[in-house]
């Protein structure tokens, strides 16, 4: 082949690899796992007693976070390497009605999604954070971990945390009180936190059972009386009747980002409880789609490498002169 | 003989003791990070911000302008301008300095470096992260860069006959030297993707990422070059190259227009030009950065102008910093976590990457005065 042909094909290959990048279709959202569980959170019924918050320190060994002074069990104000669960204050003007958006207030509990096409286990390069297979339940291994914290850049709500404060730390997360050591679900306990909720605002299951429980309270009247049910879905420990609220249509985790196994409804839309601003499509498809399309597992950089190797030494020995430095 | 010589210099200059003095200064918050009290005690860096200065300074940013070898092979080597091989080895240089201070800087960041070596045992491997393919890509084309410029060392030390055998063979690092690059450099581009709606829209273009990565790691490397050769041949009386360079300057035309013409038409594709009239803080960073992008393509564009190599170093440095912008803006400057979260780099995270910059300094220049590495004055 003529240099100049070969040049035309090399660089048009490459070119078209670089944009076939571009156009390439990334690979469609996963799909739930076929047993998957998780929690349903009902904004509304939430009183903001952080029962969860205290109890699942308990569960995970956790330490209390030092607020003035003060070891605090339950009220961290943000995730940390010490804290994998919190509940957050929404509040509007003077903040004295429940559930209102002007001058009202909400609770909003912040932890793992468990999404179901997850970021941090597309990102991670070890393979240290693990979706599984059956459950869904996302965990994180520190033994394969180097720290390089690609997990907490791709989860779309900053849910990974890594301790900045030692010199050897590790990276924090719900892992649905199932990780090694903990294994509440594998034992056919339930979470901690929806344990110790009092109202059933943090409810556990599967879900199907948590998605169809949802879908009914959106169907629900305001102001009629519901009978909600407290721990797990499918079990619960008991029922308590209340009104209920005006919900927002709109429940958070069907599709976002590629769904979610931890699902919120509220009375507050989304986007006031600093939720972030998601499509349907998760980002891990599309990157992964890009990924895979470049690389081919290496079939096309195993291609592109004889085609180099081939002009560089033609035209090495074209100038008569082997010194490449 | 060889077409390169040192130049011989003192090397104890008091610009180079100024470096020694902040590469000190660094080194003693780098020993607080690695012995005393964990990342936290010198960064910035919270739970919505994790990748700061370090990572984007001195992996991202770093690493592009260490493409100069990288965009230098493919001249002589693929395209063939054989005029443009003094310029080699000094390019090598910078990009194995560059590279090697940017693999530190990623192992300094490292949360848990004590267990680094993880990302290398297959078992762990994740083929679906982009951070795989950088991390080992990375390291990779250290070992490959070191190969490459092994003949100057060779050539000091006298080895004439190891380093006839390993020329026989050096077509194949070079031809790595290619690809490793096109790939981590892309990737680079890739790891937009993930963050998804964290990166500001004007600078997330998902699927372009890698393309519009390569096409701007291409023109920060070439204008590293053109910036490296005008600077040596002012400070230390080397013979000019300003004929290669004016070369060079066409070839960078082309990638500026290629870029800026892809950037604006994914934009238009994916509805958002109308954010660059915005008027709000991501508008007006991006209006700066295409600035920085299109003072250089009216520079090289007309010949005439390209004669004038003060323009053209000022070309060069406009592409650096449009280069360097450009990463900047996606990776911190408009990124947004949410959930409140703000960061500024802390001074001890400055110093440790202001650190790093002077040791690369220092190193270049130990280098350049004991190694042969600059063209000889004939080769001019
Ligand atoms: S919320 Fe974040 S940490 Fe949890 S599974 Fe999703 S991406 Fe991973
Ligand atoms: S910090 Fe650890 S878990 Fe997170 S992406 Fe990096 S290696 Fe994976
Ligand atoms: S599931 Fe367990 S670890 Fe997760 S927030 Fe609830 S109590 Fe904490």
């Amino acid at each position: 082949m003529k240099r100049r042909e070969f040049l035309k094909t090399a660089l048009g290959g490459s070119a078209g690899v670089l944009c076939g990048g571009g156009l390439a279709e990334a690979r469609p959202n996963l799909e739930p796992a076929p047993e998957a569980v998780g929690m349903l959170f009902d904004a509304t019924l939430c009183v903001g007693c952080k029962a969860c918050v205290a109890k699942c320190k308990e569960v995970n060994g956790m330490p209390p976070t030092v607020l003035n002074g003060e070891p605090q069990w339950d009220s961290a104000q943000d995730l940390s390497g010490e804290t994998l669960n919190v509940i957050k204050i929404y509040t509007e003007g003077k903040g004295s009605t429940k559930d209102m958006v002007k001058d009202g207030f909400a609770f909003e509990k912040r932890s793992c999604m468990h999404c179901v096409d997850p970021g941090c286990v597309s990102a991670c390069p070890c393979t240290a954070m693990r979706r599984d297979p059956i459950t869904g339940i996302v965990t994180h291994h520190p033994d394969a971990c180097i720290g390089c914290r690609n997990c907490m850049v791709a989860c779309p709500y900053n849910v990974p945390q890594f301790e900045y404060n030692k010199v050897f730390g590790q990276i924090h997360k719900c892992q649905l009180c199932n990780q090694a050591g903990v294994e509440r679900i594998d034992k056919g306990q339930m979470t901690g936190c929806a344990e110790a909720c009092p109202t059933g605002a943090t409810l556990f299951g599967s879900r199907k059972a948590l998605l169809a429980e949802a879908k009914r309270r959106m169907a629900l009247k305001a102001g009629d009386t519901y009978s909600y049910p407290r721990g797990d879905v499918r079990k619960p420990d008991s029922m308590h009747e209340k009104k209920v609220p005006v919900y927002q249509q709109h429940i958070w985790g069907e599709t976002e980002a590629g769904g979610t196994n931890v699902l919120h409804i509220s009375a507050i839309p989304f986007d006031k409880l600093d939720m972030p601003p998601l499509g349907s499509r998760s980002a891990a498809s599309i990157s992964e789609g890009v990924q895979h399309t470049l690389y081919s597992y290496l079939a096309l950089p195993a291609i592109a490498l004889a085609g180099l190797a081939f002009a560089v030494k033609k035209n090495t020995d074209d100038e008569g002169e082997g010194d490449g430095s | 003989m060889s077409a390169h010589k040192a130049t011989g210099d003192r090397i104890i200059t008091l610009p180079f003791m100024l470096l020694v003095a902040v590469w000190l200064t660094g080194s003693m918050f780098g020993l607080q990070r690695f012995i005393l009290d964990g990342m936290g005690s010198v960064s910035n860096l919270n739970g919505g911000y994790t990748w700061g200065l370090w990572v984007v300074y001195d992996v991202v940013i770093g690493t592009a302008f260490a493409c100069g070898g990288y965009a230098l092979a493919i001249t002589v080597y693929v395209m063939n301008r054989g005029k443009y091989h003094p310029l080699m080895r000094p390019a090598i240089l910078t990009s194995l300095l560059g590279y090697a201070l940017g693999g530190f800087g990623a192992f300094f960041d490292m949360g848990r470096f004590w267990q680094f070596y993880e990302i290398f045992l297959p078992w762990n491997w994740n083929f679906n992260s982009v951070m795989l393919e950088v991390g080992l890509c990375v390291a990779t084309y250290i070992l490959v860069l070191v190969i490459e410029f092994s003949p100057a060392v060779l050539e000091r030390l006298g080895l004439s006959g190891l380093k006839r055998a390993l020329d026989k063979v050096l077509f194949l690092f070079i031809a790595l030297g290619i690809l490793l690059p096109t790939m981590h450099q892309s990737s680079l581009g890739s790891l937009l993707i993930a963050m998804g709606h964290k990166v500001d829209p004007l600078w997330q273009t998902m699927q372009f990422q890698p393309l519009l990565a390569i096409i701007s790691s291409l023109i920060m490397g070439f204008s590293i070059v053109i910036f490296e050769a005008s600077l040596t041949t002012a400070g230390m009386k080397q013979p000019s190259e300003a004929k290669l360079l004016r070369g060079l300057g066409r070839i960078i035309l082309w990638l500026l227009a290629g870029f800026l013409i892809i950037r604006f038409a994914v934009l238009a594709a994916q509805g958002k030009l109308g954010l660059i009239f915005a008027g709000n803080f991501s508008s007006a960073v991006f209006v700066i950065e295409t600035v920085l992008f299109i003072v250089p393509l009216v520079l090289l564009s007309s010949a005439s102008l390209r004669r004038n190599s003060g323009l053209l170093l000022v070309a060069a440095v406009s592409m650096l910093f449009a280069g360097a912008a450009y990463r900047f803006d996606a990776f911190l400057v408009t990124y947004n976590p949410g959930n409140g979260y703000s960061y500024f780099p802390s001074v001890p995270e400055i110093m440790i990457t202001l650190s790093i910059i002077a040791l690369e300094l220092m190193l270049y220049l130990i280098f350049v005065k004991r190694l042969p590495v600059l063209p000889r004055a004939e080769h001019a």
